[in-house]
């Protein structure tokens, strides 16, 4: 009970601080969307903070759009995994990092200021193939998974 | 005595064994690239254990097996509407950007550049969970450093003034681009008002 008040707590609290110093945050969420973060599974909506290492999962009825700090968009449509594995951005000069995974499932995105700055510094990787960014749109459909 | 129904198992049999044949060699993963809102199409580089493959025209496909052999296709919007759609559909709003700019050796803004202030409280309206980044910038007059900071000065100038307009301070960052960023590209030591100026970006 206490944990769960905690919980909540926690969750209500950050809907601003979200934006301070997060990898990103969540504007769209649609049906079951959870954000596993080590131990901890909650559940993301709107407003949601993304961080680095956060594992993004949508459920069969699920879809959801992320905004990173560098204006990057991700967005999965349903039973789709993402993992955030590292996320820098320095906004004075845009030197950067992001490195994600496609688990499973769908996913658009939209590269964003670290792209632009360093070709090279964004990539996507699937079960079977790594994706290098250099400024662009596109889609990816990783398939089933193994989950 | 019907002697082709054994025939009819056996091909059944053979169907079913050339299906799965199938479905197992069927590409696993599909990268498609998108033209830009903006009308360009960027690049993607696709490497595997099987290879590697570049994508660099609207809707260049790549279909990727599990044994990460990598086969070009082409798709077009409709295609990938059809595949893509709930993720398409879950984007985030783009973010878009207002100029701001200062009076001429002061911190105060330009009349016009108080009056993009309802244009962007309209903006935040429109947005689930708005949130602003406000991004300082400088012409190449003075150190990198000296700019850096002098950038973040009047993002922060900004920040207030949207504050003081209603625009909770906690939907607003500051950042500071200093010179690296000019509107009007210029060599050094340029005085330059069209860079001396503030991004407003609404996300």
């Amino acid at each position: 009970m206490m944990k769960a008040l905690l919980l909540v707590a926690g969750l209500a609290l950050p809907l601003v601080a979200a934006a301070a110093e997060s990898a990103g945050v969540v504007k769209t969420a649609k049906g079951s969307v959870t954000i596993q973060r080590g131990a901890e599974k909650i559940a993301a909506s709107p407003g949601s903070a993304v961080e680095a290492a956060d594992r993004i999962a949508t459920g069969a009825d699920g879809s959801v759009g992320i905004i990173l700090r560098d204006n990057t968009l991700l967005s999965a449509g349903p039973n789709s995994t993402l993992v955030l594995e590292r996320f820098a951005f320095d906004s004075t000069t845009h030197a950067g990092t992001i490195d994600a995974t496609v688990k499973r499932g769908t996913l658009s995105v939209v590269s964003g200021k670290i792209a632009k700055q360093s070709p090279g510094a964004v990539q996507f990787r699937t079960p079977n193939a790594i994706l290098g960014v250099r400024g662009t749109e596109f889609v990816i459909d990783a398939g089933p998974g193994e989950e | 005595m019907h002697p082709a129904i054994p025939i009819i198992i056996i091909s059944t049999i053979v169907a079913l064994t050339a299906k799965e044949e199938k479905v197992a060699e069927k590409p696993r993963e599909h990268v498609v690239l998108v033209p830009g809102a903006d009308g360009k199409t960027g690049a993607v580089v696709i490497k595997s254990a099987g290879g590697e493959m570049v994508l660099d025209r609207p809707y260049a496909g790549a279909d990727i097996s599990a044994g990460g052999a990598i086969a070009p296709s082409q798709a077009d919007a409709e295609k990938v509407r059809e595949r893509f759609g709930a993720a398409l559909e879950a984007q985030p709003p783009r973010p878009v950007s207002f100029l701001v700019y200062f009076v001429t050796n002061s911190d105060e803004l330009t009349p016009e550049s108080r009056q993009s202030f309802d244009q962007i409280k309209a903006e935040l309206a429109k947005r689930p969970v708005p949130d602003v980044i406000v991004i300082g910038h400088t012409d190449r007059v003075g150190a990198v450093e000296y700019n850096d900071k002098l950038s973040l000065v009047r993002a922060r100038a900004v920040r207030d003034a949207l504050v003081a307009a209603g625009i909770p301070a906690g939907h607003i960052q500051e950042a500071g681009r200093g010179e690296r960023e000019p509107l009007v590209p210029t060599a050094d030591e340029v005085a330059e008002p069209r860079n001396r100026r503030v991004e407003i970006n609404v996300r």
